[in-house]
């Protein structure tokens, strides 16, 4: 591999070359269609929907620092983010516990972009107590037959395929009797209802499996030992880079910051409310700390320190970090922030009102803050229970 | 990099924590407060620490420092929190010493900072007039006649300024209280006619002093930068201090969270250890983020003063915004959450409580360093 510049210079003018203006506009849900599949196709071709993964599975094959010299230079043109449940977390997760066969029938989908992928993990009954998951799988011939429902499933109605937790021994203690496998939705026994979110969005599902079926070989890890790859994938899941609003809402043109200058005014080159003023310096403050703890725990690893696990940590408090974005632009714009639709408002604040309530799951998604609070205590502090 | 210790750091942290742990245990803190020891620390100690070369860190060899970085200063200053060690690395070297180093002539740092650097020398630098920190409010008055300054007013707050034999002076030359221009800087010895030390004993044990000024002569020659100017120097002698002060808070908020993590495991009621109770749990989690933060927060400003980057004076402000938060949260819990026994003075929590609430107030605030912060990011 060349020298990291060499390859971010290359990198940027391909980019350059590739991207087309209406696109570098950052993760807008309005992009037009043919553009970004242009773009995600080009990427794809060049295996940088995927940047460090191996080249035979149709990943770029970049190591740690020339990966990030690549996302440095795609967010310096703000490029949409090419990626979701497959780049993010499947993939990964098969890299280090699949097996070569389901490593080659699934990876390069992802790589192209060309499978969408759900995570069947919730349930009415099962949400921070994940293990308590009633979904049953039972082996007919070489098949698993499934019955049962999932909640909150994002994505449920677009996904091509799903990574679901099954109940595949109900006589074992709860964690040891679920397997991890994936399916195709497109099939009978699949039916999908979407729900509408606060923020009137519909971007997750109720999935009711009746009589879904699962090839035997799609179990990944072995059957009854699902619990340990759910968990390894929410590790992967609960990776922040710590980018500031980021999350399920798409980037606005103007961050929450431009949002509380404009609105708040200046009085003598100073922010004309000191308390906003206050509370715009700590959540600045907040989004560089957690951006240099990341990267301190980068470091540590390479440097082979002894790295806490702090995947909790940084999900914890970048939740918090953005819901408190999200929650100063909405003070700033008082009554500007409240508009639901139509006439009277500007796109930016409808976007903006819309943006504070979808970022109030950020704390809930993925393990709520509760969650990751207890996880820290056990897991990272030993306190015993 | 910067943010991760180097291996050299790595064994100065080490050496420095047996160092204290042999003969600076928390209790040594405790026995100078009782007996209201004239120095307020261990002057032996100090030799000590000069003769490791920790004294002179910040200084050049030529003036008889060691040349090293705020990286290694942070790193001996966090192990001189974690026992509340409470010599006079603040006064005599980040702020007296830094003032001279950044703003004397040669001849002046040549006379004044070796000394310093062999642990004999003690210096304090008077800047407060109020309760809060306010760093252009000054009304201490200098007025020019021929070769020499005739200073008149009164500080507060002047760290270790009962045994300082130069106390670095900020005063008015011109202008209003609140103007950043018209300060200038002066040495003037501890000794000289008009001069009035006061001793005050602080919440944390440790010694400021009033000090008064009535006429005194001051030398043109004892001039730190130039008249009119003198916040050029003390901006960034601020700056560094500020991030030293950090390190040391750390070192205490740390040993404190551990502390009180430790009490979390023992401790029983109702049968359990009240480590058990999520309520205890959730919040001792978050503050096991806050410190994490202010980790990572801190190595960055101890890198950004190494390294010459031009955000010194932002990285500062963020970094004792943090601190002066987290050391109130977790001095406030840390007694919280030993219940009865933190509030007695026999238990060592109440010492580190104490000592991180001053340090807290100590060069400025949360609220005063979220302002700054603000202001150098143009809003
Ligand atoms: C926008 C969004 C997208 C999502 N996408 C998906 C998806 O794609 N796939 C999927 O499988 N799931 C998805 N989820 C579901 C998510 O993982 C769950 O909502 C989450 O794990 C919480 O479970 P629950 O909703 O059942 O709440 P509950 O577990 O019932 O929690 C209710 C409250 O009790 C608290 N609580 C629960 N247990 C404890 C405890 N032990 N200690 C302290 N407090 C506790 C919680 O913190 C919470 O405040 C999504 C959720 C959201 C909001």
């Amino acid at each position: 591999m060349g020298s990291i510049e060499d390859f971010r210079s290359e990198a940027h003018d391909w980019i350059e070359a590739n991207l087309p203006s209406e696109l570098r506009v950052g993760n807008r849900k309005d992009l037009p269609k043919e553009l970004l599949g242009a773009w995600i196709q080009a990427m794809a071709s060049r295996g940088w929907v995927a940047p460090e993964w191996p080249t035979e599975y149709g990943g770029g094959g970049l190591d740690r620092s020339h990966a990030a010299a690549l996302r440095a230079e795609l967010k310096a043109f703000r490029a949409p983010v090419v990626g979701g449940f497959g780049t993010q977390m499947l993939g990964p997760t098969l890299l280090e516990l699949g097996t070569d066969a389901q490593k080659e029938e699934f990876l390069p989908g992802i790589c192209k972009h060309e499978t969408k992928w759900c995570q069947g993990y919730s349930e009415p009954g099962a949400g921070s107590d994940l293990a308590s998951l009633q979904t049953r799988a039972v082996l007919e011939g070489d098949e698993y037959v499934i019955t049962g429902q999932k909640i909150w499933t994002t994505g449920a109605d677009r996904a091509d395929w799903i990574f679901c937790l099954v109940r595949t021994d109900p006589e074992a203690p709860k964690h040891e009797g679920i397997s991890f496998i994936l399916f195709p939705m497109d099939q009978p026994g699949v039916e999908v209802s979407p729900l509408r979110l606060i923020d009137g969005s519909e971007d997750f599902s109720q999935v009711f499996f009746n009589g879904a079926r699962a090839k035997a070989s799609h179990v990944i890890g072995p059957v009854n030992g699902g619990w340990t790859v759910a968990k390894r994938l929410l590790q992967h899941e609960r990776t922040t880079d710590g980018g500031s609003e980021g999350g399920i809402t798409g980037a606005q043109k103007e961050t929450y910051a431009d949002v509380v200058k404009r609105e708040v005014g200046f009085d003598n080159g100073v922010l004309a409310d000191p308390v906003l003023r206050q509370r715009l310096a700590s959540q600045e403050q907040e989004a560089a700390a957690l951006s240099l703890t990341m990267r301190r725990a980068r470091e540590e690893a390479r440097a082979g320190q002894t790295a806490r696990d702090i995947g909790s940590l940084g999900k914890y408090r970048w939740a918090n970090m953005v819901k408190g974005e999200q929650d100063l632009a909405m003070l700033a714009l008082g009554a500007h922030g409240l508009g639901w639709e139509g006439p009277g408002f500007e796109d930016t604040q409808l976007e903006r009102t819309r943006a504070w309530l979808s970022t109030r799951s950020d704390s809930i998604w993925g393990g709520t803050n509760e969650v990751q609070l207890n996880v820290i205590a056990k897991r990272v502090l030993h306190i015993p229970e | 990099m910067g943010l991760i210790l180097s291996d050299d750091q790595l064994i100065l942290r080490d050496m420095a924590r047996s160092f204290c742990e042999e003969k600076s245990p928390v209790e040594r803190m405790r026995t100078l407060r009782d007996n209201q020891d004239e120095t307020g620390f261990t002057r032996a100690l100090w030799k000590e620490m000069a003769e490791l070369g920790w004294v002179g860190i910040p200084f050049p060899e030529d003036l008889g420092g060691s040349d090293m970085g705020y990286g290694e200063l942070g790193v001996v200053l966090a192990e001189c929190g974690r026992v509340l060690a409470p010599e006079p690395f603040l006064s005599t070297v980040l702020l007296g010493g830094n003032a001279i180093l950044l703003g004397g002539q040669e001849s002046l740092q040549k006379e004044l900072l070796p000394g310093v650097c062999s642990g004999d020398r003690l210096l304090a630098l008077a800047f407060q007039e109020h309760g809060r920190f306010s760093p252009y409010h000054v009304e201490t008055r200098a007025v020019a006649t021929g070769s020499e300054f005739r200073v008149s007013g009164e500080k507060l707050f002047v760290l270790d300024g009962h045994v300082a034999d130069q106390i670095v002076t900020v005063v008015r030359s011109s202008g209003e209280a609140g103007d950043r221009e018209g300060l200038t800087l002066l040495v003037i010895d501890s000794g000289a006619p008009g001069v009035t030390v006061q001793r005050t004993t602080m919440m944390d044990g440790r010694n400021a002093a009033r000090v008064s000024f009535n006429e005194t002569p001051v030398d043109a020659g004892r001039l730190l930068g130039e008249v009119g100017h003198g916040a050029d120097v003390l901006d960034p002698v601020f700056d560094r201090a500020t991030v030293a002060l950090c390190a040391e808070m750390f070192g205490s908020f740390e040993e404190a969270f551990e502390r009180t993590l430790e009490y979390l495991k023992t401790r029983e009621q109702f049968g359990v250890k009240i480590g058990s109770f999520q309520a205890l749990r959730h919040r001792i989690a978050h503050m096991f983020g806050e410190l994490e933060f202010a980790r990572s927060v801190l190595l960055d400003a101890q890198t950004s003063i190494d390294e010459g980057r031009d955000d010194v004076a932002e990285c500062a402000s963020a970094v004792k915004a943090r601190c002066s938060d987290v050391a109130s949260l977790i001095g406030a819990e840390a007694v919280q959450m030993h219940g009865g026994i933190g509030m007695t003075d026999e238990e060592e929590t109440g010492l580190f409580f104490k000592r991180l609430k001053a340090a807290e107030f100590t060069l400025g605030d949360a609220v005063y360093h979220r302002n700054r912060y603000a202001g150098l990011r143009g809003y």
